[in-house]
């Protein structure tokens, strides 16, 4: 956080940035007033189990003995996690976010499009996710009158965050889009995250909230929108940034085959979990029994998602084969294998020596969007060049 | 640095009014002119610490709030008896005093830093790392105090068990920080009485050369916990 807003080089202002940079540091920004509610939570909750305190501990009766604790509050509990555990959403989901839009712009050779608008939607998220907690409380017992203004805050989150997935689609849009395979993964993470924002309009509504909370129709929701996407993200960025690291290409063939088994995989696990939740199918029950509303063919989509689920587990079991066997065989990559314009890839040496730059850091002149742009010799132009000279241009025809 | 010019194209108008300041914050290099790392980042931990100590302080007027059984009454709980009189929360009002007057002790200590005044600069330091120990030796007093008539983190003589299980967390968690407060200052004092920073003398850990700035920063750190301490005595002891 100090880097980004302290040492950032000559040239680099703040809406130079690549995306990526600009949600790793709102994410740290968002971290850094989040975790504190998690840590009081975690110091109240060690004191009532080792010295016998009551914060969150109302009277109990286990196994027929009345506990020693009296008049805690458990909804306090929930209360101090959720402030934490929501904006811990977007500290996921945000550098994610910025990685995603760099891939799409690098891998499409076109800029980003709206890229202040992009700017602000990721400050908005960060600044309105730390109001929206209690959406996950609307059955908690709390006062029902809060649901209101949870409801509320939540589906105004939306309007950022669908601004992003337009400004993704508008940059694909007309774009020269090579399906590499970071970019297979940056789109997967459009697909995949769409669907798991939908349904968080469902269920960020209180009465729709109310028949759906702790069934499998949350568990499709959480894990569409923030265990799936985010990691297609993180898989897209290793393959986009491997060759930096390593300066070798991870294999594509393998890289392809996991993408695909992957992709189609978690959809195949989390996709019938909507409709199992819609049956009303609780979550967290390993064996669900006979009950009057779960019919016994939910049992056969419970089997096929196990299976759906150890064909995933394998793809990556490939992946990691690929990760340590390109370390060695990998096509020797180059400095700049994608021609990608951010000041990584125009280091002196791949992968960079200590300090990354040698002895003269770099200056930026230009955003780090310049891709395709017109009368441009390559159809890049790296953050670090410097503008055409005047004479030059005023020389030409 | 490198002090080779750069072309960086003809220089811009400097736009006016707020414009002027967003053109400022997100110029190239920093944000923040003239700060160096190292308050940047007492700044942050003090943003991120605020946090932590609103969470506390919330925590306990909920929990406060949301038990039935009665709070037991601070004035009576905090009252010493002097000369056959009882005082109320007389002890508290003490350290009050106290730590507030070490923020003005500290305040000096950076005064005279800024003019490298080595030898009262330490003195001061020195003064305000005395007051923090006082400090933190009268909540000793009262801990021990408290603890003979029976006041426990899951009970107490008078009212609801939170009363104990939350004025022994958060005067807990704030004691502590003052009492690393004090081992700052006086590690701080150390180095300036030496003249490490009148010499440039290479720091131990990252070799850099230390500057009076970090008198500054030790203060930025000993005025919060002092401001905490204001909160906790309005929202514990006066509620």
């Amino acid at each position: 956080m100090v880097t980004v807003l302290q040492a950032r080089t000559r040239g680099m202002t703040l809406m130079r940035m690549p995306l990526t940079v600009w949600g790793i540091f709102t994410a740290t920004v968002m971290a850094l007033l989040a975790f504190p509610a998690l840590f009081v939570g975690a110091v109240m909750m060690l004191l009532d189990r080792l010295l016998g305190t009551s914060f969150f501990m109302p009277s109990l009766v286990e196994m027929g003995q009345h506990l020693q604790h009296s008049g805690g509050s458990p909804i306090l509990f929930q209360h101090l996690f959720w402030f934490f555990g929501h904006p811990e959403v977007y500290i996921v989901a945000l550098p994610a976010f910025g990685i995603v839009s760099d891939l799409i712009s690098t891998h499409a050779r076109r800029n980003i499009f709206g890229y202040r608008m992009m700017v602000w939607a990721i400050v908005a998220i960060g600044a309105l996710s730390f109001v929206v907690w209690a959406h996950h409380m609307y059955v908690s017992g709390m006062n029902p009158y809060f649901g209101f203004f949870f409801a509320t805050t939540t589906l105004i989150i939306a309007i950022p965050t669908a601004i992003k997935v337009y400004n993704w689609l508008l940059t694909l849009w007309h774009g020269d889009i090579h399906l590499t395979v970071p970019m297979l993964f940056a789109l997967a993470f459009i697909v995949t995250f769409l669907n798991g924002g939908l349904t968080g309009l469902f269920l960020g509504n209180v009465v729709v909230d109310v028949p759906l909370s702790d069934t499998m129709f949350v568990v499709a929701h959480f894990h569409m929108v923030m265990g799936v996407a985010p990691i297609m993200v993180i898989f897209g960025g290793i393959y986009h940034w491997y060759p930096k690291i390593t300066g070798r290409m991870l294999n594509e063939a393998l890289g392809r085959f996991h993408f695909w088994v992957t992709f189609l995989g978690a959809y195949a696990v989390f996709f019938p979990m909507h409709y199992l939740g819609l049956l009303g199918m609780p979550r967290r029950y390993p064996e669900i029994g006979e009950t009057s509303f779960v019919p016994d063919s939910a049992a056969t989509l419970n089997a096929f998602i196990s299976v759906a689920a150890l064909a995933v587990g394998f793809a990556q079991m490939v992946f990691l084969f690929n990760l340590i066997w390109s370390l060695s065989r990998g096509r020797q990559a180059g400095g700049n294998p994608w021609n990608a314009t951010t000041l990584e890839w125009q280091t002196p040496e791949t992968p960079p020596g200590h300090g990354n730059w040698g002895k003269e850091l770099p200056v930026v002149y230009r955003w780090a969007y310049d891709y395709s742009v017109p009368g441009a010799e390559r159809d890049f132009v790296p953050q670090n060049q410097p503008p055409a000279r005047r004479a030059t241009w005023e020389a030409a025809p | 640095m490198d002090a080779t010019p750069t072309d960086t194209g003809e220089a811009l108008a400097r736009p006016a009014g707020w414009r002027g300041v967003a053109a400022d914050w997100s110029s190239d290099q920093r944000a923040f002119k003239n700060v160096s790392w190292g308050k940047a980042m007492m700044w942050i931990f003090l943003l991120s610490d605020t946090f932590i100590f609103s969470c506390f302080l919330i925590s306990y007027m909920t929990v406060r709030m949301s038990t039935t059984v009665p709070w037991p009454n601070p004035s009576e709980v905090f009252a010493l008896t002097i000369g056959g009189t009882s005082v109320p929360l007389i002890l508290i009002a003490i350290m009050t005093f106290v730590l507030i007057s070490s923020s003005g002790t500290m305040a000096m200590a950076v005064n005279f830093g800024y003019r490298r005044d080595r030898v009262k600069t330490a003195a001061l330091m020195l003064m305000t790392a005395a007051f923090g120990a006082t400090f933190v030796g009268m909540q000793a007093f009262e801990w021990t105090k408290l603890i003979h008539e029976g006041v426990r983190p899951w009970e107490n003589p008078w009212g609801a068990a939170q009363f104990g299980a939350a004025f022994f967390m958060i005067t807990g968690f704030h004691g502590t920080h003052v009492t690393i407060g004090v081992i700052f200052l006086l590690v701080i004092a150390r180095k300036v009485w030496r003249g490490d920073f009148d010499q440039e003398k290479q720091g131990f850990f990252t070799s850099r050369k230390g500057r009076y700035e970090i008198v500054e920063i030790t203060g930025l750190y000993w005025h919060f916990v002092d401001l905490v301490w204001v909160f906790i005595f309005a929202l514990f002891y006066l509620w």
